[in-house]
């Protein structure tokens, strides 16, 4: 045991220098891709190949080569592989989706320290405005749902969802100051439920606004929704450079999917960009005064309600696009995407990774996305095989066949949050990877004990 | 015996009775009032006229002779959000922390309750019981569900709240949040577990969905019978005990005194020889009694209850803890009354007074509004002291 430990410990320590890094990282990609390219439904190639961004992230190699094989792994091994099992591509699209509104919720806890319980009402507000400038909807208003006739034209060309992508930050973002500004004044556990409120709200309209004009079609939602045309050329440009790997035509609807993957992922580089600039320029060195000490904050002269506002301007700008670009790749839009429990959902990941950390939230999103869907799934089709099986618990002596139907643990996604949240808080309130404030915070602590 | 009922303090009895029914009366003449005017004022526009012909009878008749039905709707609700918003209120005065699990220990009050019952009725005893023993056996439920809850709140207490007193505010918080949602869970799972469904239904025993008849109005063609149902009454009586017996609890014995001290300032209480820990374990103990007997009532009024179940009552009951006050007994009380009867009173006319184009779907954002605007214009509630903001 401890000669293993030594030997760890020399892993470690070796690991960072010379010419390992670069081996290290570049095997693990490598090895991550051949798993899932010979076995694509194994949970566990999937696992490697995804953590092999944390081999990139943690090692010690220059910036380049870090930039170089982020590229190829996120946009070329990614796609390629994700086409060749789609349900793989999926996931990582959902991983992206969340990442991006994790980070977007961060801007608003984790650096603002504004609890907000309600955050899918922006990423609501910006599906439904594409939702509804996207779809027939415009000329279903007269009409109660599902009373419509059939051959409703489109308002707006599929090609208009760019500007709707940032026409859907604005308003997502006006939404944002507006909740906001009636609510600076609250402390803390009042804006979290204020915001709940909000949240509720927005929900509530959506599901209800179908009457006395149609504008949201009710619970039923609006369907189909518009995605932005697919030049030809591109399809098969794919199918040309990367058929022989896929070893399937790609169809288009496939190709959408690696579309959208890549349009999520260019949001998220841009939320990290803009965060990562915000975090010690002036406005997030007064998001911290505000988090740390709000009396403080004031008689230091920075502006709170303004501060407060854009924080919650610029997190909700996020969730705007990212519900515009969700409304044209689902195609579909209903009220019940957009609940309590999915804004308590990012709220885990945020907690979970560590707030006002980037790469603590991404893998907070990476790692709660992946046990919601891959890991509850697994479990639940696995109960259903034992389930059919004659298989029994031992020494109760409990069939398996009498367990009830009712249980599937796909559907007990509130479980996973609120473990999540109730452990993080009491073991690790500051996250898987604490941000580096806290950290530098806490190495200071430390060694005045230590003194 | 004598000396037993010299040591009742009847001013602490007769004091929260009296608020009780000055709440209730005020609202409802309020409110009345407000609702009156109103379809006097819409009687001769288009909105009068669609009433009058569906109903044949003109706005203002119509408001009228629903009020009574409306009057008792809400303040059978009212009373509940006040046993409810007292649980929130109690341990906010003493923590300064908003318990977001209190919703679920109000449902599990509800489930414990609703699952003996269902039990019984199985057993084939609640098919052949008399009357009296009926209501014996509410009462047990009632007393079980209360007692599951209270020691729910004590365990949530110390298993996720204790370790994190002194934490900054946010983190019991979030704490609280993910209770809340892992009790929704585990209800969900111990009840797929054993029974398979996530519905249950209060089983009708007893004359506990008979309506007391009070008389007959012809509404045009229709006729209108006013009345209350027994389940009202008891939940309305149920709620009155409970509220007048925390309020002697906290006002009038010693306990309630250490209650009050450590609401008031921890430390010197605690040098004044006051177990806090036990009084703070106290304090979700009696919340927790409170959530589960209204968990149980609230089942016995609207009869189907499922895991999600303390969702927005707690919601509602928070806000009628904030627009009472929060921290604030009494305030807790008013709040209740008033929201229950607010609410009841915008699903039932909103609809009439807006031609069917907002109804009673926007009962539940409802109270979402009248939190943000209590929240914007009396931060402190109606009933609190301006207490310092500290962020």
């Amino acid at each position: 045991m401890a000669q293993f430990q030594l030997y760890f410990q020399k892993l470690q320590k070796n690991i960072h220098n010379g010419y390992w890094p670069y081996v290290a990282t570049v095997a693990h990609a490598l090895l991550g891709s051949i798993l899932v390219y010979f076995s694509p439904r194994s949970t566990f190639a999937f696992l490697v190949l995804m953590t092999s961004f944390f081999s990139l992230y943690y090692l010690k190699a220059n910036n380049r080569f870090k930039l170089i094989t982020g590229i190829v792994l996120a946009l070329i091994i990614i796609p390629v592989l994700g086409v060749r099992n789609i349900f793989y591509l999926e996931i990582i699209f959902q991983i992206s989706v969340f990442a991006a509104l994790a980070l977007g919720l961060n801007i608003i806890v984790g650096f603002a320290g504004l609890l907000v319980l309600g955050y899918v009402a922006f990423y609501a507000v910006g599906a439904y405005l594409w939702g509804f400038f996207g779809s027939q909807q415009y000329f279903v208003m007269p009409y109660a749902p599902g009373t419509q006739p059939a051959d409703l034209p489109f308002l707006l060309s599929g090609d208009m969802f760019y500007p709707f992508l940032l026409l859907a930050i604005i308003a997502a973002a006006l939404t944002g100051i507006l909740i906001g500004l009636p609510v600076m004044r609250l402390r803390g556990d009042y804006l979290a439920i204020v915001t709940l409120g909000f949240g509720e709200v927005i929900r509530v309209l959506a599901n209800n606004l179908d009457k006395p004009l149609n504008f949201t079609n009710g619970p039923q939602g609006i369907t189909p929704i518009q995605r932005p045309t697919l030049p030809g050329f591109v399809l098969d440009g794919f199918n040309g450079l990367f058929g022989g790997i896929v070893g399937h035509p790609v169809d288009q609807a496939s190709l959408y999917n690696v579309m959208f993957y890549i349009l999520a992922l260019i949001i998220i580089i841009t939320i990290v960009f803009v965060t990562k600039n915000l975090e010690d320029a002036k406005i997030g060195r007064a998001w911290a005064a505000i988090r740390e000490d709000e009396t403080a904050a004031v008689a230091m002269g920075i502006p709170i309600v303004k501060m407060k506002l854009m924080a919650f301007a610029i997190g909700a700008s996020f969730a705007g696009a990212m519900g515009a670009l969700v409304a044209a790749s689902r195609t579909f839009v209903s009220p019940e995407s957009f609940s309590f429990m999915q804004s308590i959902g990012v709220l885990s990941m945020v907690i979970l990774g560590g707030l006002g950390s980037i790469p603590g939230v991404i893998l907070g999103a990476a790692t709660v996305t992946i046990l919601n869907l891959q890991i509850l799934q697994g479990f639940s089709l696995y109960l259903s095989q034992l389930r059919q099986s004659d298989a029994v618990i031992p020494i109760i002596n409990f069939a398996w066949r009498d367990l009830s139907a009712q249980l599937d643990p796909a559907k007990y996604q509130r479980l996973l949050f609120g473990t999540i949240l109730v452990l993080m808080m009491i073991f690790r309130p500051d996250g898987l990877i604490p941000a580096e404030r806290r950290k530098r915070k806490m190495i200071s602590e430390t060694s005045e004990v230590e003194k | 015996m004598k000396r037993f009922f010299k040591s009742i303090n009847v001013r602490e009895l007769l004091l929260p009775l009296g608020q009780l029914i000055m709440f209730s009366l005020g609202s409802a003449v309020v409110l009345s009032a407000i609702v009156l005017v109103l379809a006097l004022m819409l009687d001769k526009t288009a909105i009068g006229m669609a009433v009058t012909e569906r109903f044949n009878a003109s706005l203002f008749t119509y408001t009228l002779i629903n009020l009574p039905q409306v009057l008792i709707d809400g303040l059978t609700i009212g009373f509940v959000y006040a046993a409810v918003a007292l649980g929130y209120t109690m341990v906010y005065g003493v923590l300064e922390f908003i318990n977001f699990a209190h919703s679920e220990i109000f449902a599990v009050g509800a489930f414990v309750g609703v699952e003996i019952l269902i039990a019984l009725e199985t057993a084939g005893v609640l098919s052949r019981v008399s009357l009296g023993m009926a209501f014996g056996i509410l009462i047990l439920a009632i007393f079980a569900g209360m007692f599951a809850a209270g020691a729910l709140a004590v365990t949530v207490e110390r298993v996720a709240y204790r370790p994190l007193r002194g934490a900054p505010r946010l983190v019991p918080l979030i704490s609280a949040i993910g209770v809340s949602f892992l009790l929704q869970d585990l209800i969900r799972l111990v009840e797929g577990l054993t029974t398979g469904q996530f519905n249950r239904i209060f089983p009708t025993f007893g004359n506990f969905d008979e309506r007391l008849i009070f008389g007959e109005v012809g509404l045009g063609a229709t006729t209108i019978t006013m009345g209350i149902s027994i389940k009202s009454i008891i939940v309305i009586v149920g709620a009155v005990l409970m509220l007048v017996g925390l309020n002697y609890l906290v006002n009038a014995t010693k306990v309630g005194k250490a209650i009050r001290a450590v609401a008031q300032d921890r430390p010197t209480a605690s040098l004044m020889g006051i177990d806090v820990n036990r009084i703070i374990s106290l304090t979700f103990l009696v919340g927790g009694l409170l959530g589960g007997a209204a968990g149980v009532l609230y089942a016995l009024k609207f009869t189907r209850i499922d895991p999600f179940v303390g969702f927005f009552p707690g919601l509602k009951a928070f806000t009628a803890a904030v627009m009472g006050g929060i921290g604030n007994l009494t305030g807790a009380l008013l709040g209740g009354i008033v929201l229950g009867m607010l609410e009841t009173f915008a699903g039932s006319y909103m609809g009439v007074f807006t031609m069917g184009a907002a109804g009673t779907e926007y009962k539940d954002i409802f109270a979402f509004t009248i939190l943000i605007l209590v929240l914007i214009f009396r931060p402190q509630g109606l009933m609190g002291e301006n207490v310092s903001q500290k962020a």
